[in-house]
């Protein structure tokens, strides 16, 4: 498939991009420091925009192109707001734990 | 051909040890060495304006963030250290969870329709071509081009997101200091009310 326009199969830039993501959710989901977590989350944005960019050059379409720079530009926003967050939260809590972290819990 | 493997094992092996390093910092480190085998791979895919947003955003700009948080939440007296991690409990259903979403994507591209031909012909603007040369696919031009024409609108969105993250973060974080006066005008609100009371039980 498309052997003249990439020089590894497609497929193996698509299998890097879901091991990557899977990376970040097992990362969001095992760890607990909240900073690490939003790592996890950019690695996910990342292994997104890997398939975006992959999908971009295999239809020669520069949509692609455009929604990975929009992804890129929501994960700046993200990491500004959920840093800001993840600040107001240690400044008041003792434990950083993100379990423990029920205030909003309802 | 050479260039993938190696950048595929550089991106996985520097996740890996984003999600298993035991300081943020560590982490940092890790995730910076993904960035870069990550923008290199975008170079190979002929997205090289999107390689240096990637290196300039997300390397100069999110992890400095990452940096300067860490770097404020350990300077307190507490060291900036949690607990163990979720590990034992959780590690089984995320490891079947991941494999099921792995499982599908392969499949899913498995079973994927052949890109259709490019309709550009080669040589024209838009037209796949060596990376580095001017407005062939993915170079700054035909970048630039797709998104003040065609995408003009969600560029403008882009604008009006990242304003709105600035003000969110600001009064998130901000100025801190009226929540914390609050409290005290009204402890100090409390006490001429509860001294006229005085002279009525004498």
């Amino acid at each position: 498939m498309s052997s003249s326009v990439f020089a590894v199969p497609m497929e193996n830039y698509i299998g890097l991009s879901a091991i990557v993501f899977f990376l970040g959710v097992m990362g969001v989901i095992v760890r607990r420091n909240p900073l690490i977590m939003l790592m996890s989350i950019e690695l996910m944005f990342n292994a997104a925009n890997l398939a975006l960019i992959t999908f971009a050059k295999a239809w020669v379409n520069a949509a692609g192109h455009i929604f990975a720079f929009l992804v890129i530009t929501v994960a700046a926003a993200e990491a500004a707001i959920g840093l800001a967050i993840v600040v107001i939260v240690f400044r008041r809590a003792v434990n950083v734990d993100v379990d423990e972290i029920a205030t909003l819990h309802g | 051909m050479i260039a993938f493997w190696v950048l595929a094992i550089g991106l996985i092996a520097t996740g890996v040890f984003t999600i298993t390093a035991r300081k943020p910092v560590y982490s940092v480190v890790g995730l910076l060495g993904n960035f870069v085998a990550l923008a290199i791979l975008y170079l190979t895919l002929n997205a090289e304006f999107l390689a240096v947003i990637q290196i300039v955003v997300y390397s100069g700009a999110i992890l400095i963030l990452f940096l300067f948080v860490i770097a404020l939440l350990s300077s307190g007296v507490k060291p900036f250290d949690v607990g163990p991690d979720r590990m034992p409990k959780v590690l089984v259903p995320a490891l079947i969870i991941g494999a099921i979403a792995l499982a599908t994507v392969v499949y899913g591209t498995a079973r994927a329709p052949s890109p259709a031909v490019p309709s550009i012909a080669a040589g024209s603007p838009g037209a796949l071509g060596p990376t580095g040369e001017a407005d062939v696919f993915g170079s700054v031009a035909n970048f630039g081009q797709a998104l003040f024409t065609t995408n003009l609108l969600p560029f403008e969105v882009t604008a009006l997101l990242l304003m709105v993250a600035v003000i969110g973060v600001v009064l998130l974080a901000g100025d801190d200091e009226p929540a914390r006066q609050r409290p005290k005008s009204r402890g100090t609100g409390r006490e001429p009310i509860a001294k006229p009371q005085e002279p009525l039980t004498r």
